[in-house]
């Protein structure tokens, strides 16, 4: 006599500043699986929740650019290590939301897994490869050093809700940035699962804001907000991007768009890393 | 320097002119514009007057491009790039450019007092800086045309194709170097359009590379005004914009190319803090702040226009200021000994003028310097404002003139936020004894240059550049191949 227990289902929120708010306009919106079938209600961020994300990435920027590059290597280390033992539920979500066969989702999370180790063991070789030292003609020690613009602003990739998510916001993480990404519309719980990793890999708050809602309303926003310093608008519909281009040109964002998924790897971090040079005297 | 010397009267000792001779420089009545190797009249046959600014007089007549000529001159640079540049091996790209920078090394002493006529800065300033740095541009980059695969971007990195490229009067040939050395190095060819007030310069690059057998078309010097850098940059055959200039017009132009798939590089305005520490060895630091703002006649983007004393030497530091200022030669540019030479144009006389009013206005304490100033020509004495406040104009506009605000500060961590606080990125100085303090302050500026003891300090290894507000790309280095590589 045994009767089927009803699952406990979730509900999927922002992440702002390390808390899983509701949307603070009390919006959610409708979710269906790529065959159309209801998934969830996600929260429909508004142009406020992304004006908090800015502000918790603002406010945590200098302690996360503060700690040592090794020190930041782990926490996305970690990060990798509670996706790999939640990897069922991941590939569940993607291939939900994606239309994929099993077998090809697992191997995309194996793969997206793969890329969170990959940007961990960026964070201590970013100096080396983007600086250096120069030859000045004159009695000076003087070096380059790649430094994080701040805070970046991302609108993903629509359709590669997990893997093009965790590339786009761990490359600029990598190199010292702290990161307010939309979410994909159409497939925004992979993302908001990886917000929910993040908050057990000791990321420290505002480092990573995942908002989820609708993209024509809210890239505006991130895309004008004077204490954004960069843009990746790689997905963003062909037809929007213009328009974002000169609302970003306002206070002289950075904005970068992915070429292709075969795009060097490492124009992703220079894309939001600066060069600063110091130069120092040389004397008795 | 002992006090008792410091204190004496250096300001009164009398100094005889010692004039820089002008008879090495040839000048034309009228210049055209050069396109496809050779000087062409403007299709509009409009021209411009470019005066002295020093004495208001007429130099020569400048054509003014119209968007036929700027169309005229990019497709020139296409075909150069299609038919010949592009096919011309990184080797031989490098020995152009040794020819170019070994060309300005002999024709430097010409090129210096062209540079000062046109411009107004001290000649010994283009003799001693603008010049010989426009050489090692040119003989830096050299070096790398056959070494791109070696520049940290990959085997084989591909040029972009036609740049267009848009420098102001501060540096004429200085900046003409950055922008042309790196780029043609890299394997592009280009269109260069200089700023409406300081043309000769540039072409007088156009008659080197002339002499240099440059290919026709590889680098074209179009002149003109805004509407000719407008054209340029709304030229469907430029797959490059790089702009050195303010912010506003920065701004403008990453606009109207975001509908594009033009690659862009800003070097844009700033208002640098140059911060200064209790235990800075105070001789050295009081000579690199006047230098840091009244290099140029503080016509210099990462000029050190804030400067922020601690506030234990405050008083000190102030009171050696002012009595440096009133013994700061300005006058005759052509004369070997003078500091301080003419500001560029009326215009930008005006808006000195102008900002420095606000500064009393906001209740600023002025101090300027004594000096005679010449009765023609554009001139402002230099400059300095105590009692400023974060808030006021002078301490949040960039001025581009030589006037220094003065603001205080007591810890370190008060003199990065105050530092930090503009929306420029651009460049900042620090003077302490104190390497660790040094370096702690220097990882916390938001600026893309900083000077620890000195201050405008450039060179061609050097990358050069902006944060925030300040623009994006370097110049310089071999950061400086990344703004002409598809990469």
């Amino acid at each position: 006599m045994s009767e089927e227990r009803l699952d406990v289902r979730k509900t999927y929120k922002l992440l702002i500043n390390g808390a899983f708010p509701r949307s603070e306009s009390g919006r959610s919106y409708k979710v269906e699986t790529a065959t159309g079938e209801f998934l969830a209600n996600v929260a429909q961020g508004s142009r406020k929740d992304v004006r908090d994300a800015v502000v918790a990435a603002r406010g945590v920027q200098q302690k996360w650019w503060g700690a040592t590059p090794y020190n930041r290597g782990q926490v996305i280390y970690r990060l990798a290590e509670m996706a790999e033992s939640r990897r069922a539920e991941l590939r569940e979500h993607v291939m939900l939301c994606e239309g994929l066969e099993l077998e090809v989702a697992d191997r995309l999370v194996s793969r997206t897994i793969d890329t969170m180790i990959w940007y961990a063991g960026w964070t201590d070789k970013i100096t080396q490869v983007l600086g250096g030292a120069n030859p000045v003609a004159g009695p000076f020690f003087n070096f380059s050093l790649p430094v994080p613009s701040g805070v970046i602003g991302i609108v993903s990739s629509q359709d590669s809700s997990f893997e093009g998510f965790v590339d786009a916001a761990l490359a600029p993480i990598a190199a010292g940035n702290t990161v307010v990404a939309l979410a994909s519309e159409r497939r925004p719980t992979p993302a908001v699962l990886l917000g929910e990793m993040t908050a057990t890999s000791d990321f420290p708050p505002g480092v990573l804001n995942v908002i989820t809602g609708v993209t024509s309303e809210l890239a505006p926003v991130l895309c004008a907000h004077e204490d954004v310093d960069g843009v990746d608008l790689t997905g963003v519909a062909p037809e929007d991007v213009d328009e974002l281009n000169v609302v970003a040109a306002g206070s002289i964002k950075r904005v970068f768009r992915l070429r292709d998924v075969d795009d060097d790897a490492l124009r992703r971090i220079r894309a939001f890393v600066e060069t600063s040079t110091v130069w120092h005297t040389i004397g008795q | 320097m002992g006090e008792s010397l410091a204190n004496s009267q250096l300001g009164a000792f009398a100094y005889d002119p010692a004039p820089e001779s002008t008879s090495v420089v040839n000048l034309h009545a009228s210049y055209g514009l050069f396109i496809d190797g050779e000087f062409t009249e403007p299709s509009s046959h409009e021209h411009f007057v470019t005066l002295n600014p020093a004495n208001e007089e007429l130099l020569a007549t400048i054509a003014q491009s119209s968007e036929a000529d700027i169309d005229r001159a990019v497709r020139s640079a296409r075909r150069a790039y299609d038919t010949v540049w592009s096919k011309t091996s990184g080797a031989e790209r490098a020995k152009y450019l040794f020819r170019i920078a070994r060309l300005i090394q002999e024709r430097s002493r010409e090129l210096a007092v062209l540079e000062t006529l046109d411009n107004g800065k001290p000649i010994r300033e283009s003799r001693d800086v603008d010049i010989p740095l426009a050489a090692a541009h040119f003989f830096y980059y050299a070096g790398w045309a056959d070494k791109l695969d070696y520049a940290g971007f990959g085997v084989n990195p591909r040029p972009l194709g036609v740049a267009g490229q848009i420098i102001p009067w501060n540096f004429p040939l200085l900046m003409a170097a950055w922008k042309l050395a790196p780029a043609l190095a890299a394997g592009n060819t280009c269109v260069l359009k200089p700023a409406e007030s300081t043309s000769l310069s540039a072409l007088a690059l156009a008659e080197i590379l002339q002499q240099a057998d440059l290919p026709p078309g590889v680098v074209n010097i179009v002149t003109g005004d805004g509407a000719s850098g407008s054209a340029l940059v709304e030229h469907d055959g430029v797959d490059k914009i790089a702009f050195t200039g303010s912010t506003e017009v920065g701004r403008l132009i990453q606009q109207r190319t975001a509908s594009s798939q033009k690659h862009l590089t800003l070097e844009l305005g700033g208002k640098g803090a140059n911060i200064v520490f209790e235990d800075a060895p105070i001789d050295e630091m009081i000579e690199g702040i006047i230098d840091g703002i009244f290099f140029n006649q503080g016509h210099v983007c990462c000029a050190g226009s804030r400067l922020l004393v601690q506030e234990s030497i405050a008083d000190e530091v102030l009171r050696r200021l002012v009595r440096r200022v009133d013994q700061l030669r300005v006058g005759d540019p052509m004369d070997k000994n003078t500091d301080i030479g003419a500001i560029n144009s009326a215009a930008q006389l005006s808006r000195i003028e102008e900002l420095t009013a606000y500064g009393e206005r906001e209740g600023a304490t002025r101090y300027t310097s004594s000096c005679v100033l010449p009765e023609k020509g554009y001139w402002f004495a230099p400059t300095i404002f105590a009692d400023v406040a974060q808030s006021h104009r002078i301490a949040r506009e960039e001025i581009f003139g030589p006037v220094l605000s003065v603001l205080t500060f007591r810890t370190p961590e008060e003199a990065v936020v105050k530092a930090n606080n503009t929306k420029y990125g651009l460049a900042c100085g620090v003077w302490s004894e104190k390497g660790s303090r040094t370096l702690w302050v220097a990882q916390r500026l938001r600026a893309g240059v900083i000077w620890a003891n000195t201050y405008n300090r450039f060179d061609p290894t050097s990358p050069f550049g902006g944060m925030r507000e300040s623009g994006f790309g370097r110049e310089g280095g071999r950061h400086g191949l990344e703004g002409y590589l598809d990469v």
